[in-house]
């Protein structure tokens, strides 16, 4: 089930179980490889994205040093439109207040938008404890919830699903939770679709709670946006007599205006579209029109940790687009399982190990996740320096790392550190280089090298060193300068 | 010539650690080409390391006096040349970094002030120098990969291919996925080494899509990875730093004809040069 | 002390020292000037796979009626022109219902189509936005039946997002929810290759009205 993330290996172990899924990663690079292309060509359509992009980081910067003051304004906000806002500190209190306002309802089950929040604090698992049966209702969703599976992508939690999987899934799972699919269903993705409109249809019309995230919360107004594609989060948003929406407190925006920027990043990043289909805002409670009872619950959930760094807080401008996942060779072939939870790809690795801290095997080993190729903050639509970022982060895993017993690799960090501090030293490792060279002779390249070497030449061959090095040869023909 | 478009310029050469001890003959290739160009090299014998290996592994307070070290040494050249993308991009987007976040402000200043005359090969040669015709002769099929530090970190964009246009005798193809990481990544090459071996294997495929003879780059760390895999997978395509393409002349070429052998090879891997014959038709 | 408190008690804290960075210097609501704004409307609206055509005003009803040709249950909001309906209504077989706000969802359900009016439509996304007023009804009606034909003017028209937002903030400010709307409902979920219909109306017809353009020959 989704958001049971707990116990990971680390990255690596993870990564080569995942490298050797060649299904997994014939799916992930088509599906990638698609939304790649659609993304470029209508970013290449605004020749004033740069601009937009700036403009992105430069409101979410704003709101994230008053994050204080405009939380408060949108409480007032909500509040004055008739929502009822609850705060929560981290995953455990969110669940509660949650499930007791489920309970309040007297609701045996509810229907989900898709939102990223409420898998961080798998809530699903929360509400399944207490009895209540949690349906998600985006495609992909659906077929993650009902494949017993995790979400391996931000925006298609099933990209590493294939037709004939999706179709196998659906016969075999839809049945027991609700209307089957048709007995002659094909993998044709139209049939697929329809089958899950069938299905969840009869969810839609009969729910009495919704629970939702949001993309932005404006606090000017106290109007809550969703996003989406399907018109699954429509009918959660509009049908059911209760609606609850579970919302970073990164999420707020300061003016209904700022929409304007937004609205304008997220769709050509996410799903490569000028717009997406379906664009949802609500403002508390409206008479007549859609639940009449109302509430928000402020997620915070390691959110001030992330803010408390201030290098690190710029993760927090995230909109959850997932551009840079698509562009990300690691996560090309890894996909998003090896990196331990709903947040993977190039912002997971930076977002999960200060959300949730720096302590698990798989928080320490996420900074390291990456070959710093630098794709991700190249597409980022609110210009996070994700490679920067990992790179502070890795520094931060070293330095709590420091003081101990040392590690192999932190002993040979710093012996490599002496040596280079001095270039007397540094010539005199050159020279053994140099001997070696020597003794190798005319072989270009070794094989197979023992000990932590295989690292490398298992399926590479390593360079020799040759027999003079540049440094020698300089002194020799050109004379020390000096 | 009369006038070279490098005299009277005096220019420090950063050789990075990594190609003065492992591939010497690229910072030697420097040396003639700018030499050629009628530039005065320098080469500080108390240069070591940028620390970009320490920076990126998590290891700043051990990069933190490889930081100061640059900083000293190459303070007082009109300009700092290295034959690395990667490495000026540690000494161009680190190296202040690096010091402000030891509680060095001071140090910060100095290092940004040194970064800005601090330049990749190509950058120095298209837009210190204004030259693309850099006088190389190359007759072989070649293809590109332009390394991600140069492109994404320094945005060298298509320096290196205009240098590589203007170079007679060349078979310059287009390397499909070109802009696509090779899996190299400094340490991630050995923390996650399977992920970069799966990357490599890719961008060693694409290299033999081409059918070139040699795969070329501006940063041999890079090289060691990708012609490491082609070396395993007995491909016959070398590899070679963009600073040894440019440096070759009509004569190594005249003398390999006679002699049947290659003059600046990193890896001395056997192969059968063809002619310029050959290359052309 | 209560969870909001300390929350924001961690926040003041993790802010502390840091600078506090003013809203970016932003001309908000710039217009996109556009050759031809309807043109373009028509052909992003196209791009989604709806349906647009493009009326003029005493073609509504025509246009209407002949977008609903095989609709038999149609709901309408309270405050749609009962004109635009007319010529439908006259159709043997077809009920026409204006929404008095106590329809359920599964009465909802048993209709196959609703017309509309919108509040605004954006040309380069090819959006339309409803904000629903009388003439656009609750959110309801435009979601549960499977067909929405949709008549928006001219001169609602705007260029891009940014223009988009003033004409909307009256609605926003009033307590009313905004659906945006840009073609059918689709999903991209199964190896990314775009299906039109999911949860939403399957089918959306686009009635785009100038005075400079005829109905078109049926």
């Amino acid at each position: 089930m989704s958001g049971t993330f707990i116990g990971m290996p680390k990255f690596q172990t993870a990564a080569k179980e995942a490298l050797g899924n060649s299904q997994q990663r014939r799916n992930l690079q088509h599906a990638t490889g698609t939304i790649r292309r659609k993304r470029a060509g209508v970013v290449d359509e605004l020749d004033n994205w740069d601009e937009l992009r700036q403009a992105g980081a430069a409101i979410k910067d704003n709101v994230l040093s008053h994050l204080d003051t405009y939380l408060v304004q949108l409480e007032e906000s909500l509040t004055q439109a008739g929502a009822t806002v609850h705060w929560a500190a981290d995953a455990e209190e969110a669940n509660r207040i949650v499930t007791s306002l489920v309970r309040a309802t007297g609701a045996e089950e509810v229907v989900k938008v898709k939102s990223m929040a409420t898998q961080e604090i798998g809530l699903n698992e929360a509400l399944e404890v207490a009895g209540i049966n949690a349906w998600e209702t985006d495609l992909a969703e659906l077929i993650v919830q009902l494949g017993h599976d995790k979400p391996s992508h931000i925006l298609v939690p099933a990209i590493h699903r294939n037709r004939a999987e999706i179709r196998e899934i659906f016969l075999r799972e839809m049945g027991q939770v609700g209307t089957p699919p048709p007995t002659g269903l094909t993998s044709n993705p139209r049939e697929l679709a329809e089958a899950a409109r069938v299905h969840l249809r009869e969810k839609f019309l009969r729910a009495k709670v919704a629970i939702s995230g949001a993309n932005f919360a404006i606090a000017e107004t106290g109007t809550l946006v969703v996003v989406e594609s399907e018109g699954n989060g429509r009918m959660c948003l509009t049908l059911p007599e209760t609606l609850i929406s579970v919302v970073g407190i990164e999420k707020v925006l300061p003016t209904l205006e700022d929409l304007e920027v937004f609205m304008q990043l997220l769709p050509r990043s996410s799903t490569g579209e000028r717009m997406n289909p379906y664009t949802s805002t609500w403002t508390g409670i409206t008479p007549g029109d859609g639940p009449q009872d109302v509430h928000v619950v402020l997620l915070d959930n390691g959110r001030t940790d992330a803010l408390a760094d201030q290098v690190g807080r710029q993760a927090l401008r995230c909109i959850r687009c997932s551009a840079c996942l698509n562009v990300c060779p690691v996560y090309q072939r890894v996909g998003g399982h090896a990196y331990g939870s709903v947040y993977p790809g190039p912002i997971g690795a930076i977002l999960n190990p200060q959300l949730r801290g720096t302590t698990s095997d798989v928080d320490q080993s996420l900074p390291y996740a990456s070959s710093l190729c630098g794709a991700c903050g190249d597409v980022c639509p609110v210009n996070i320096e994700i490679p920067e970022l990992l790179v502070h982060l890795r520094t931060r895993v070293v330095d709590e790392h420091r003081g101990g017993i040392p590690s192999g690799e932190q002993i040979a960090m710093k012996g490599a550190a002496w040596m280079f501090s001095d270039h007397r030293r540094w010539e005199k490792a050159q020279k053994g280089a140099e001997l070696s060279g020597r003794a190798l002779g005319k072989k270009d390249t070794i094989g197979r090298l023992p000990g932590p070497l295989s690292a490398w030449s298992d399926a590479r061959d390593a360079p020799t060193p040759p027999a003079e090095s540049f440094r020698s040869w300089w002194k020799r023909e050109k004379g020390d300068p000096r | 010539m009369t006038s070279l478009p490098g005299q009277g310029m005096r220019v420090a050469l950063f050789a990075t650690c990594f190609n003065d001890t492992m591939w010497p003959e690229t910072p030697k290739a420097v040396v003639t080409v700018l030499e050629r160009l009628g530039v005065t090299v320098e080469f500080p014998l108390d240069q070591t390391c940028c620390g970009q290996m320490f920076t990126n592994t998590g290891y700043a307070r051990e990069a933190l006096p490889l930081v100061e070290r640059f900083a000293d040494v190459f303070d007082g050249y009109d300009a700092v040349v290295a034959p690395s993308g990667s490495c000026v991009g540690s000494v161009r987007h680190q190296h202040a970094t690096v010091a402000r976040g030891c509680g060095q402000p001071a140090l910060a200043d100095q290092a940004t002030t040194t970064a800005r005359k601090v330049y990749e090969f190509s950058e120095l040669l298209v837009d210190v120098l204004g030259v693309t015709d850099v006088g190389a002769t190359f007759p072989h099929r070649v293809t590109y990969h332009p390394t991600c530090h140069s492109l994404r970190m320094l945005r060298v964009a298509d320096k290196p291919l205009q240098l590589l246009r203007e170079v007679r005798g060349i078979d310059l193809v287009d390397l499909p996925e070109a802009e696509e990481c090779c899996g190299f990544g400094g340490t991630f090459a050995m923390k996650n080494a399977d992920t970069s071996v799966a990357m490599g294997a890719d961008k060693a495929q694409h290299v033999r899509e081409t059918h070139a003879e040699v795969l070329v780059a501006g940063d041999n760390s890079c090289l060691a990875h990708i012609g490491g895999l082609l070396t395993r997978q007995r491909s016959g395509i070398r590899v070679m730093h963009l600073a040894e393409v440019l440096a070759s002349t009509e004569r190594d070429f005249a003398a390999e004809n006679e002699l049947g052998t290659a003059g600046d090879n990193p890896t001395n891997q056997p192969t059968d040069r063809p002619t310029e014959e050959e290359v052309t038709a | 002390m209560s969870t909001r408190d300390d929350m924001l008690t961690r926040i003041a804290a993790a802010l502390e020292g840091a600078d506090r960075i003013p809203p970016p210097q932003r001309e908000y609501g710039a217009t996109t000037p556009l050759p031809d704004i309807a043109a373009t409307f028509v052909e992003r609206v196209e791009d989604y796979r709806a349906v647009v055509e493009r009326v003029a005003p005493d073609g509504i009803p025509a246009a209407v009626a002949a977008a609903l040709s095989l609709a038999t249950r149609v709901v309408i909001p309270p405050g749609l022109p009962r004109e635009w309906v007319a010529t439908l209504e006259s159709v043997d077989g077809v009920e026409v219902v204006a929404d008095q706000g106590d329809l359920s969802s599964d009465e909802l359900d048993r209709f196959d189509s609703v017309v509309t009016a919108a509040a605004v439509g954006i040309a380069v996304t090819g959006t339309i936005v409803l904000d629903h007023g009388p003439d656009q009804g609750r959110r309801a009606l435009s979601l549960v039946p499977d067909v929405h034909v949709c008549v928006v003017h001219e001169s609602q028209l705007v260029g891009d997002v940014p223009e988009s937002i003033a004409p909307l903030r009256d609605a926003v400010d009033a307590g009313r929810p905004l659906t945006w709307i840009s073609g059918p409902s689709a999903t991209s979920d199964i190896e990314l290759e775009r299906v039109e219909g999911v949860h939403g109306p399957r089918t959306l017809h686009v009635l785009l009205v100038g005075t400079d353009h005829p109905l078109p020959p049926a």
